[in-house]
Order: C-alpha cells, then sequence, then structure tokens
C-alpha cells in the first residue's frame, strides 16, 4: 500500500504531547537492558579500548531489543515503527552513554539508505543493518568542520560501472569500526548544492584508508577517513542532489537532541542525589538555597530541552512540514542545557567533579561532543531563523 | 444523590432556559433566577444555589448556555475565590448572606492577603484583630489589592494570636470595605498603571460572626482560597463571544467586563509579547543583524519549548498520569520567557527604547513591554519561591533551616 493510499484510510496522525503506554514500556524494557549493561564501570571498560563498544551486548540490543531497526520498515527487515521510537532509544542511550555504534549505524547510516536509495538498495543493505549485522556508517563533513553539504569537496568522478571517490572525509562516527561506509561527494567541477550525492562502499575497500582520531570524548570514536580512487556505488539517484543529505542531517539532529537530553536527565539526577549526601558547614548542601535554586534552574532547562526535542521528534514521524525547522530548534536547545547541566553538574560536585574517578566528566564529554557535532546552537538558530523566514 | 445522565441534564437545561432566558432582562434580575435555580453554579450544593451536579455535566450545562447565547453568572475579580472558601469553611448564616449576591454580581470583593512587610512569607502576616465586645478590631494595613477602591466586601488575614507560632496565630474574616475605619489608596506601579490598592486599617470593625472558620484557623482557610486562586486562570475575563449580541442585558455585561478587565490592560504586555518579535524584527530590519538573528532565535526557541512543556503537563494530566516536573515549571518559564522578550525587544527598537506613550513605536506598546516585564517575576510568588517550591516539592531536596517557629511575638520581622 502506498502512503497516499494509507492517508485516505487513515486519519493523519497528530503531534502527541504524550507517549502511550506502548511506548512507555518500550522505554522501560531499554532501561532496564541498559542498567544491567552499561553501567559507568563498562562504560570505562569499553571507552579504553581501540574498538569503543562490546560485540557481545551489541549482538543482545540487536537479537533481544530489536533496535537497530527499530524505525526500518517491516519490508527491510525493521520492527516498522518510526522516529518517535527511534528517539525514544536515542534518549535512553544517551542517558546510559551505552558505548555502541548505534547513533552511527541506525541513525546516521540507515536513514540515508531510507531517504536516498533505490527500492533495490534498501533491500539489499537494510535487512543486515535491522539485525545488527552490518555496522555502517554516514561521512558527509571533511577536515574544515562545515556542516553545510555546500562545503563537500570529496568528488566522485564516474568510472567503469560505477564512481572513484577522491578526496577526506572527518569526524565520521564509528568510522574505525564500520563495515560500510555512506559518502557524501560532489560531481567534478561542481559547487554549491548542485551535483551532489551519497555513495556506499565497503569500509575495507581499495583506496581507503582510516584513522582513528584521538576523541575528547572516548565513549564516541571518531575516524578520518582518506579516498585515493575508491570505488564506489550510487546510492539512490543522481539529481536528487541534497535532499537526501539535508533530510538525513535533519533526523541525524533530532535523534541526538533526544540523546542529548537523556544525558542532561542522568546529569541531572546524579546532581541532585549528591546534593542530598554531601554535607558541608553541618547541613547537607541541597538545603542551601545557592544549590536549591542552580538545581530548580537546571530541572527547568533540562524539562524545555526534552519538550523541543519530543516535539521534533513526533513532528518528523508525522512529516509536519516543520520539521526540518524543529530539527535546528531542538538540536539548539538540547546543545546548550547539556553543557550547561553537565558544567552545573561538575560544579555541584565541587573538587570531585573534576576528577577522573568521578563520573561527571564521562557525560560532560558527550555533551561537549554533541554540542558541536552536526553543526554548533549557533549554526543551528540560524537556520532556524532561515527556515522560519526571519 | 440520584446519578443523571448526560442526555437529561441536557433536555433539563434547555427547557429551563427555553421557558427564562430573555436578553432584555436586567443583569440582576436575570442572575438572581440563575442562582434560585442552580443553573448558574450547577456544580455547587443544591441547598446553596446549585444543583450538585459532577464537574463533567457542569459543562454540558455551560455548552447548552453557549448554544443560546445565555448569559451566565458573575465570575470575574475575587468574587469565586471568596464563594469557594465560603463554601469549604463557611458558617450557614455566611453562606445566605454573601453567596447569593456574589453569583449576581450585585457585590464585588476584594483579598486582603498581603502586607508591605509579608509579601514571600504571607503567613507573617502582622495586620491585628482584637475581640472587643461582639467586634473584632482590625489595624494593619494590606497591600497589592485589586479591586478594593469599588468592593463591597474583603476576604481578610489577620493576627489573632501572637504567642502562638507563625502559621497558627492567624484567623480569616470577611470585612466590609465600605466602613470608615478602612481607607483605600491607589498604589501606583513603576508602569504608570494603578492596577492596585494599598489599605490602611484603623480601628476597623468587623462582626464577630464574619470569622470564617475558628480562631487560629486562618492560614489553612486562606490555602483554600490561594488553591482555587491557582486552579482558576490569571483572573482575565475573557472578552465575551457574545460582544456582539444585542440586548439590555450583554451591554450590561459587557460594561461588567470592562470594569473587571481595567486593571489588567497592561498584562499581556507584562508576558513580553513574543508574538511581536518577528514583525518587529522585520519592520526595523534588526533581522539582518547576525547578532539580533541570534538572539531572537533563543528568545523563540525558550518561548516554544514552554508551551511545548505546558502542552505535555496537560496531556499527561488527560490521561489520568501523575504529573512529572513538568507541571510545576510554568510560572519560572514564563518569567525567563517575559525577560527574554523585554532584552530582545530593546534590541530591536534599538535608541527608540528611550521613547514612551505615542512617540514610542507601536503607540506605546513596546515601552510598556518594558516597564511591564519586571512584575511577571514577582507577582503570584516571585522566581525565587518558585525555585524553592521546585527544590523541594520536586527534586526532594531538603527545607532551609527556619528562624521563624515559636512564639510569633519573638519572631523577628519587618
Amino acid at each position: 500500500m502506498s502512503k497516499s493510499d494509507e492517508s485516505k484510510f487513515e486519519p493523519k496522525r497528530r503531534i502527541q504531547f504524550a507517549f502511550t503506554d506502548e511506548q512507555e514500556q518500550f522505554r522501560t524494557a531499554i532501561r532496564r537492558f541498559l542498567n544491567d549493561k552499561s553501567p559507568t564501570t563498562e562504560v570505562r571498560r569499553l571507552m579504553a579500548t581501540a574498538e569503543g563498544y562490546d560485540p557481545r551486548v551489541w549482538r543482545q540490543l540487536s537479537a533481544d531489543l530489536g533496535l537497530p531497526g527499530i524505525h526500518i520498515p517491516e519490508q527491510y527487515g525493521g520492527a516498522g515503527f518510526g522516529m518517535v521510537e527511534l528517539c525514544m532509544v536515542m534518549e535512553e542511550l544517551g542517558r546510559a552513554l551505552l558505548c555502541a555504534p548505534y547513533f552511527s549505524t541506525a541513525v546516521l547510516a540507515a536513514n540515508a539508505i531510507l531517504n536516498s536509495g533505490t527500492e533495490a538498495q534498501k533491500s539489499a543493505l537494510l535487512p543486515d543493518i535491522a539485525e545488527g549485522a552490518r555496522l555502517a556508517t554516514l561521512a558527509v563533513t571533511e577536515p574544515d568542520g562545515n556542516w553545510d553539504p555546500i562545503g563537500i569537496k570529496v568528488v566522485a568522478t564516474p568510472d567503469a560501472g560505477g564512481y572513484r571517490l577522491d578526496g577526506v572525509k572527518s569526524y565520521v562516527v564509528d568510522g574505525h569500526v564500520a563495515d560500510l561506509l555512506i559518502v557524501a561527494a560532489r560531481a567534478p567541477k561542481t559547487v554549491g548544492r548542485e551535483g551532489l550525492a551519497l555513495f556506499t562502499l565497503g569500509a575495507n575497500a581499495g583506496g581507503v584508508e582510516r584513522r582513528l582520531l584521538e576523541s575528547m570524548d572516548p565513549t564516541r570514536k571518531i575516524a578520518r577517513i582518506d579516498f585515493h580512487g575508491a570505488h564506489a556505488n550510487l546510492l539512490g539517484n543522481l539529481g536528487d542532489g541534497a535532499k537526501p543529505i539535508l533530510r538525513t542531517l535533519d533526523q541525524a539532529a533530532i535523534a541526538l537532541a533526544n540523546e542529548m537530553v537523556g544525558g542532561a536527565q542522568a546529569l541531572l539526577d546524579s546532581a541532585v542525589n549528591y546534593a542530598k549526601l554531601r554535607v558541608q558547614f553541618g547541613r547537607t548542601i541541597g538545603s542551601f538555597q545557592a544549590i536549591k535554586h542552580k538545581l530548580a534552574d537546571m530541572l527547568l532547562d533540562v524539562e524545555l530541552a526534552k519538550s523541543a526535542a519530543y516535539y521534533a521528534a513526533q513532528a518528523a514521524a508525522v512529516d509536519d512540514p516543520e520539521w526540518p525547522a524543529l530539527a535546528s530548534l531542538a538540536k539548539a536547545a538540547a546543545s546548550e542545557t547539556y553543557l550547561h547541566t553537565a558544567a552545573e553538574g561538575i560544579q555541584i560536585h565541587g573538587g570531585i567533579g573534576f576528577t577522573w574517578d568521578n563520573d561527571t566528566h564521562l557525560w560532560f564529554k558527550r555533551a561537549k561532543s554533541s554540542e558541536v557535532f552536526l553543526g554548533q546552537p549557533s549554526y543551528h538558530r540560524e537556520l532556524l531563523m532561515q527556515r522560519w523566514g526571519v | 444523590m440520584s446519578k443523571v445522565s448526560e442526555a437529561e441534564v441536557r433536555t433539563e437545561v434547555r427547557e429551563w432556559l427555553a421557558a427564562n432566558w430573555d436578553p432584555d432582562m436586567s443583569l440582576v434580575e436575570w442572575r438572581s433566577k440563575l442562582a434560585d435555580s442552580g443553573w448558574g453554579m450547577p456544580q455547587w450544593p443544591k441547598e446553596w444555589y446549585g444543583r450538585g451536579l459532577p464537574h463533567a455535566l457542569a459543562r454540558v450545562v455551560e455548552e447548552e448556555f453557549a448554544k443560546v447565547g445565555a448569559v451566565g453568572v458573575a465570575k470575574s475579580g475575587v468574587r469565586l475565590l471568596a464563594a469557594a472558601t465560603l463554601l469549604e469553611h463557611g458558617s450557614d448564616l455566611q453562606k445566605k448572606k454573601f453567596l447569593r449576591r456574589i453569583l449576581t454580581g450585585e457585590d464585588t470583593w476584594c483579598q486582603f492577603f498581603s502586607e508591605p512587610g509579608s509579601g514571600s512569607d504571607l503567613a507573617g502576616a502582622t495586620t491585628r484583630a482584637d475581640l472587643t465586645g461582639d467586634f473584632w478590631i482590625i489595624n494593619g494595613q494590606k497591600v497589592w489589592t485589586t479591586s478594593a477602591h469599588h468592593a463591597d466586601h474583603g476576604l481578610l488575614l489577620a493576627r489573632t494570636d501572637w504567642d502562638a507560632p507563625k502559621h497558627e496565630g492567624l484567623s480569616y474574616f470577611v470585612i466590609d470595605v465600605k466602613q470608615p475605619g478602612v481607607d483605600v489608596q491607589q498604589l501606583k506601579q513603576m508602569n504608570g498603571h494603578a492596577s492596585f490598592n494599598q489599605v490602611f486599617f484603623t480601628d476597623a470593625k468587623v462582626p464577630q460572626e464574619n470569622l470564617v472558620g475558628r480562631i487560629g484557623e486562618g492560614w489553612k482557610v486562606a490555602m483554600t482560597t490561594l488553591a482555587h486562586e491557582r486552579r482558576s486562570a490569571d483572573g482575565l475575563t475573557s472578552p465575551s463571544k457574545r460582544g456582539t449580541r444585542v440586548g439590555r442585558i450583554h451591554a450590561e455585561e459587557r460594561a461588567e467586563t470592562e470594569k473587571a478587565n481595567q486593571p489588567y490592560k497592561w498584562y499581556p504586555q507584562r508576558a513580553g509579547r513574543v508574538d511581536l518579535i518577528t514583525d518587529r524584527a522585520k519592520e526595523t530590519g534588526a533581522n539582518k543583524d547576525p547578532y539580533v538573528r541570534q538572539e531572537i532565535a533563543k528568545l523563540m526557541i525558550m518561548a516554544k519549548s514552554a508551551e511545548w512543556t505546558a502542552r505535555r503537563a496537560r496531556a499527561a494530566q488527560q490521561q489520568g498520569r501523575p504529573q512529572g516536573p513538568e507541571g510545576s515549571l510554568g510560572k519560572l518559564a514564563a518569567s525567563h520567557v517575559a525577560r527574554a522578550c523585554s532584552r530582545v525587544h530593546t534590541l530591536i527598537t534599538g535608541t527608540e527604547a528611550m521613547l514612551t506613550g505615542r512617540e514610542s513605536p507601536r503607540e506605546g506598546i513596546i515601552a510598556e513591554i518594558l516597564v511591564s516585564v519586571p512584575a511577571v517575576s514577582i507577582a503570584g510568588g516571585t522566581d525565587e519561591i518558585q525555585r524553592n517550591i521546585i527544590a523541594e516539592r520536586v527534586l526532594d531536596l531538603p527545607k532551609e533551616p527556619r528562624f521563624d517557629t515559636g512564639p510569633f511575638r519573638n519572631v523577628r520581622r519587618n
């Protein structure tokens, strides 16, 4: 049944401001799994490894909970849910700071394929991703860190039966462990939004040189990838141009915003708990207004950012025309909130908050890397203004 | 109480309206019929001008009234808070004396709670009530009293026992405002409006029968009033949809609404007027300044997020779920939004922000925003009190040590 058929029979879904009971049960199941699999002792163990994740936990998360394919339609081996459920997963992962190639594989790569791939490509690529059998990632930005596809310099030159890629991608999430690379590149001698397209290739193909970068956030690994005439296939059709790339980045911004509010909530919980325990001047520090008011402001901040992240996910799920603007809104809101909550969380912990042994810095670093990944808050605020026509 | 169905109520109210509703009646005449029949406040008890209907069915009655354009009982100002408090704590004599004239709109009410010396700390009131013969004699000062200059009765919180702890020495009264011992003076605010009064009591008299609840229970009774205040909207009577309807009764109702809303004309400006921001940016060209664009975006993100947070709270409530933290944050969020609005309006307006009145943009609306916003973070509980409430009730943080326990006489005060 095609999309237009559906709309004839089903009333158009509306933006919901509360999760359903089924969604809440889903959240509980993920949270229980993560409480068990991703205590900070595990986060610390995995962030120190080169791979940066535990393949056994990844298999369980895929086989038992079906998370990598949660939003992938059933005909491609997924669970057939949508953006809202994908974002709920992200929120829980952000809360638990799970070290796993989920954002890269399920959010960036799977959405790129869904947005750009032909029917045959979706059928060929997505089932393995949904099953967790294939790790994949998306490479858009380059060493200059520009998130506007206008700045893409990697060139795809037509070659016998495909294309040759030349150039450099950077900040590629999980680029060091991905099996499949999806690369944004442009036709030779094109500029701006013209000539852009997505390409796929195996990460171990000839002419691909991958280097793990030393990232401030060790729980999210990033790589630089050099392409020297590497052979690649076009994903989808020429002429779709920048559209599927932008759509994928906007979806990623919403998903990341939800991950960030999950992390911010974890930081807030930790700060509140510490304020109830820590005694100075004969009182718990949480009884001082200086601390109480700070925590009340943090709560307000986190709840506002959650509302934006949830609303953007709902809007994307029902394809509300405003959703790309809301992606920028949610990303900017969550970025500011996450980092602010992390900084205040350290402040409330005092000296111990600045130590390596205290866990707060793990979330602080995720907050910092997420703040700039996909574009800084100022970039998204400007994008929001443009998208709202101001 | 026998259960009545929605259909029964609908039929009954329709028939009653068909037989009684007449837009050429006087407002008081019509509302007297409403009070006697119970259709004006159907959720109130039968013996007190109501019909004992559950709230869901009261809404049905409201719908039927709206269908024929029938006017309801008087609802503006403090009168319904007074009614709710009297229904819960008042004596039969008090209910008999006051409720009917509240509903007909013949009497106007005001609330004497805040004092110059006790704002956030309402229970620190020092206006005194001393029993002499059959009367309580009132001395002291109240402030921020809306409508006191035309009110007939006031809800008064006063101290009757100075040896009891702070919250236990207060009592609650209904006081006749139009008497020699009550001096009402307008209080002019920094934005030039005078929406409130300060009221001086010099040996004012309250008959013993006007004590509401028992002596020393004033705080408990005041909590009922405040709970209803929080539950109702912001005190604004919405401009009637019947605005264009013809008939004596509609004209009288319009005049009543106009009078009730008079003190609140600047309230939209107090909230910051986020609705004007993008238009103003475009008309001034400030939308071309990258810094201003950033600040507008920050403001809009906050305003939108606050709106969605309120909708999340409402959605949770409608689903019958316990309200999450999002339900307690509205006031603080609104205050942040208002102040951010004020900043951004200044950024957009530039030097013209020095002007006021007709000289200034939008016929003085922008200037009025700038000088009205400071009220938001104070009125109805300061931001600091809101943060205390959020920290203690939502985050479950410990209370600060208190210095106001023991006999009130010994507590340090202004």
